[in-house]
This record gives C-alpha cells, sequence and structure tokens, in this order.
C-alpha cells in the first residue's frame, strides 16, 4: 500500500467542513511511508513493509466496563453505527513532526452513548490488536504489549474525537491503523491508538503503554503544547511532512490549533504538571 | 610512553607521512626533540635508488595494494554520500528526507570512526603495517559526516536560529554530549596535517588521545538520543564493537606494561 494512489475499498463518505481544516493534505504515499506502529518496528518505514501481514477478518471489538449495555460489534456493525464523514484534521507527532490528513468515521461520541455509560465511567481505555506471529515488534518487546492508551471521558465525548475507518475516502491501510482506530487531533499522535480491539470505560485514570515505559517524558494527557518541551527536545515548533527539503519549520500551535474547541476541557488544571 | 617501531608499536602510533615512520621515531627518541628533518612522503628504504618522486616507475606489488586500499577507504567514504544523492533522486529519503539525513549522517560518523578506531587493532592482529596509512583518510571522512550532521542539526532541526541551537546544547543532554564529542573531534581534524604532526611531535599522539572521549561521548548520545523509545539495538551494537575496540588496547597495553 505505498502506491502514490489512494487503494483498498472505497469508503466515501461526505465531508464535514465545521471540523476540517483548509491547509494542504499530505499525499497516501506520506501518510501510508511513514508511520509511527511500534509493534511492526521502530523504522518509520517498518508498519508499511510488515503491517499487511495482520489478519484483518473476522475483527471484532469488544466495548465493555462502566456501561449498561456491554458489547461485542463485528467491525461491519460498527462502521454502520452512525453516519461517515470525512474530516481534515492536523496531526501533531510528538516527535515534532506533522501532517494533514483526510480520516472518515464518525464522532467516538456517537459508539459511547449506544453502550449508554454508567456513573463510575470516568476514563475510556483503548487496547489495540497484537498479533505476535504478523508484528515482528511485539517479539522485541519494546513496549509492553498489547498497547493501551486512554481518555478522560469528557475527552472521548467530545465531537473532535473521531472513530475512524478510512484515509482518503478508502478503507484505513494496514499500517494506518485498520480496520477501525481513534483519532484524537488536539493530542500527540501516540494517544490515538490504532487497530482497536476493545473500548473500555471505568474510574480509574489508566496507566497508559508509554506511561509505563517513560513516566518522566509522557503524561497522561499528552495535549499538543508549543510551552511543554519533551524532555530530550523543544515542542515549540514542527517541520511539515512534505513541505519540501527547505521549508521553515512552522510553529507549533496550543491544542495543535483547536484551542477554541478543546481548552474549557482543561480549565484550571496546570498543563506544566499534567503533560 | 612507548613509541611505534615494527614489533612494539602503542596502540596509538602517529601514522605520520607513513613510510618515514621509524625515522621520525628514531629522531624523536633519540634527541628527544619535535624536530624531524625529512617532510620526505616516500620510504626511506623504497627510495634508495629509485627515480625521484614524479618519474613515472613501476610501482611495487604492495603499492598496488597501497592503491588499492586507499581507492577503498575513498569509495567508503564517500558511499553514503552517492547513496543520499541517489536516494533523493529516486524519492527514497522518506517522507522526512530532514530527519533521515540528520540522523543517517550521524550513523555515518559513528561508523567511520569506528573504522578510524579498528585500524590499529586489525593492523597490529594482522602484521601489516602500511594499514596505518590510511587511517587519516577515514578520521577525516568521519569528521567530514560529523559536520554535515551538526549542519544538518543546526539547519534542519533548530531552523538556523543561534539561540535555539544554544538552548538545546543546554536543555538537552544528548545534545551536550553530542557537541563535547564534536569539541573533541575538532582539533584532532585541524591537526591532522604534516605540518601540525611536525610542530606537536610527541604532543600530537598525546592529543590524538581524544579520539577515545570523542567516541565514548558518541555512543553516549546515540544511546541517549534513542532512550526512552527503548530502541537501544543499534547504539549497543556500536557500544559493543567500541568495547571491543578500546578493550584490546587496554589488554595490549597492559601486557606491555606489567610483563
Amino acid at each position: 500500500a505505498s502506491d502514490d494512489q489512494p487503494s483498498g475499498l472505497a469508503l466515501p463518505a461526505p465531508r464535514n467542513a465545521q471540523w476540517s481544516t483548509n491547509e494542504p493534505v499530505n499525499s497516501w504515499r506520506d501518510i501510508t511511508t511513514y508511520n509511527n506502529f511500534y509493534e511492526f518496528g521502530t523504522g518509520k518505514g517498518d508498519p508499511a513493509r510488515y503491517a499487511g501481514q495482520m489478519r484483518l477478518d473476522p475483527w471484532t471489538v469488544r466495548i465493555d466496563g462502566a456501561v449498561r449495555h456491554p458489547v461485542t460489534l463485528d467491525i461491519d456493525d460498527l462502521r454502520k453505527l452512525a453516519p461517515l464523514e470525512e474530516r481534515i484534521y492536523r496531526l501533531r507527532c510528538v516527535e515534532a513532526w506533522s501532517m494533514v490528513i483526510p480520516w472518515t468515521g464518525y464522532s467516538l461520541s456517537h459508539l459511547l452513548a449506544h453502550v449508554e455509560p454508567t456513573e463510575d465511567a470516568k476514563y475510556v481505555v483503548f487496547t489495540t490488536a497484537v498479533q505476535p506471529k504478523a508484528m515482528p515488534g511485539v517479539q522485541e518487546g519494546i513496549l509492553d504489549w498489547p498497547y493501551v492508551e486512554g481518555l478522560r471521558m469528557d475527552e472521548a465525548m467530545h465531537p473532535l474525537t473521531l472513530l475512524t475507518f478510512g484515509l482518503y475516502g478508502h478503507e484505513l491501510p494496514a499500517q494506518d491503523g485498520a480496520p477501525m482506530r481513534v483519532i484524537v487531533p488536539w493530542k500527540y499522535g501516540f494517544k490515538s491508538g490504532k487497530s482497536l480491539t476493545r473500548i473500555h470505560l471505568q474510574a480509574t485514570q489508566p496507566t497508559t503503554s508509554w506511561m509505563r515505559a517513560a513516566p518522566q517524558e509522557y503524561g497522561f494527557y499528552a495535549n499538543v503544547n508549543p510551552a511543554v518541551p519533551h524532555p530530550r527536545w523543544s515542542q515549540a515548533t514542527e517541520r511539515r511532512i512534505g513541505s519540501g527539503l527547505f521549508a521553515a519549520r512552522i510553529s507549533t500551535q496550543l491544542f495543535n490549533g483547536y484551542a477554541k474547541s478543546v481548552a474549557g476541557l482543561y480549565q484550571g488544571m496546570d498543563l506544566r504538571r499534567d503533560f | 610512553m612507548p613509541h611505534a617501531s615494527r614489533h612494539n608499536s602503542s596502540t596509538a602510533t602517529p601514522s605520520l607521512w607513513p613510510d618515514s615512520t621509524r625515522a621520525w621515531t628514531c629522531a624523536v627518541i633519540s634527541r628527544n626533540s619535535c624536530v624531524v628533518e625529512s617532510r620526505d612522503r616516500k620510504s626511506d628504504s623504497g627510495r634508495q635508488g629509485q627515480p625521484p618522486i614524479g618519474v613515472p616507475q613501476r610501482r611495487s606489488k604492495s603499492g598496488y595494494a597501497h592503491y588499492a586500499l586507499s581507492l577503498c577507504v575513498h569509495l567508503f567514504g564517500l558511499f553514503p554520500l552517492a547513496r543520499w544523492l541517489v536516494l533523493g533522486y529516486l524519492g527514497g529519503l522518506t517522507a522526512n528526507p530532514q530527519e533521515f539525513l540528520i540522523r543517517s549522517s550521524g550513523t555515518w560518523a559513528l561508523a567511520l570512526l569506528w573504522a578510524t578506531l579498528a585500524v590499529t587493532p586489525i593492523r597490529r592482529l594482522s602484521g601489516w603495517a602500511g594499514l596505518v596509512r590510511h587511517r587519516r583518510k577515514l578520521g577525516l571522512y568521519a569528521f567530514f559526516y560529523t559536520v554535515l550532521h551538526v549542519i544538518a542539526w543546526a539547519l534542519w532541526d533548530r531552523g538556523g536560529v543561534p539561540a535555539s541551537m544554544w538552548a538545546d546544547l543546554w536543555l538537552r543532554d544528548f545534545i551536550g554530549i553530542g557537541a563535547l564529542a564534536v569539541l573533541c573531534l575538532v582539533p584532532l581534524a585541524v591537526t591532522s596535517t604534516h605540518g601540525w604532526m611536525r610542530r606537536l611531535g610527541r604532543w600530537w599522539t598525546y592529543l590524538h588521545w581524544l579520539v577515545y572521549p570523542a567516541a565514548i561521548l558518541s555512543v553516549w548520545h546515540f544511546d541517549w538520543m534513542r532512550a526512552g523509545k527503548n530502541d537501544f539495538f543499534e547504539p549497543h551494537l556500536y557500544a559493543w564493537a567500541l568495547a571491543v575496540l578500546l578493550g584490546v588496547r587496554i589488554v595490549w597495553w597492559a601486557r606491555q606494561h606489567h610483563r
């Protein structure tokens, strides 16, 4: 899937202009050959090289925990649960590069409403697929597998948080998190778990994979914030992928430019401490 | 400090203008002086009865070996540059060519520095004294890629903003460590000429021991860069190789001094 043209089954959906940026979109090639998906290795090209080995069919997702109607849904049922729409989001990686990507999906809130969270549902935990035979990185033990990420309930219910099935109007390529992932555009990319197998609601804040691996470097919130540097590099600027060898770096925006929509979620919080 | 001779050479033997090493060390030992009169690039013994430099002559077998090895060293040294150009032409520098080039230049600087450090052990194990004549080339290629690595970081990672570079040096430990390594390498590159060898005499050897802290700091920089991602395979590979390269020197040094 490293061709220049979108490939895979078509997944047409109207564009949601309200939640889309007008910035130039990155190429299919950039988005599908430059990935962090450590289950397949730490090299940026590893996911494109190996993710094709992942078994995608059958694929079911368990949604359970603090919900009134725990369910296990097939990927086809999940795709039909709410109307799909295309949204062009900025994606800011914690490694200080960024892309602009046309995703297809619907707000995660639709799915969460479907299972009816209880009063205990304070956090959402995303668990991603582990297929050791198909995933060379899993055997190397870079992180504790499966990869676990999480959001606070209000973050998960925010309309920007996208349950994502497609890219460029086609089904997600394996290296981009097929068949279903989450996209949280105001947070660093690693918060947006790929190839989800379970969505669990609970009362306590989960310890995510990166918090476990390097707690001093990766916090639970991981909001894009130019004022809070990573211990090993500045987050003040970013390199927009595809802008050319001699393009200047661009300034990183607070909450990746989505501050108007999401800053309210963090009122009264010290974003330096809760990084 | 032991000076070079065919059978009892220090691991840090200065290569000088290679074929007259023996004459040079004799001069240093006998007069304890840094002054060397002869700047002859041709072997003392080899030149006896030979036409003057510049006059066409039949090369000896070892002469051909020398030129073949010299060519190999240049091909090795220029390979990364050629590879980048080909990859750039074919669109193979990944979606993030800047990062690819920053990292690739660092990796090749490391590989060439390790190759430089491998010359002495290989020479001693193989008994091939002529190898030392290629060490400076390797060292200068290592420095060349180090300079490219620093320029790439300065322009692409720090946007060419001096204040941003300065802040990076102090805020980020692995950058500071890398900068120290570069500081160790600069005087080595500057004093790599015959003129500086002559002027510094035996101090040249002492000065060039800076290559050891430079190597240790470089691999530390690499390891630290990968820390937090728990992706240590490559840094550890280089660290182990360096441990071997330094380990044999320590063993040889200990044997020489505690016989």
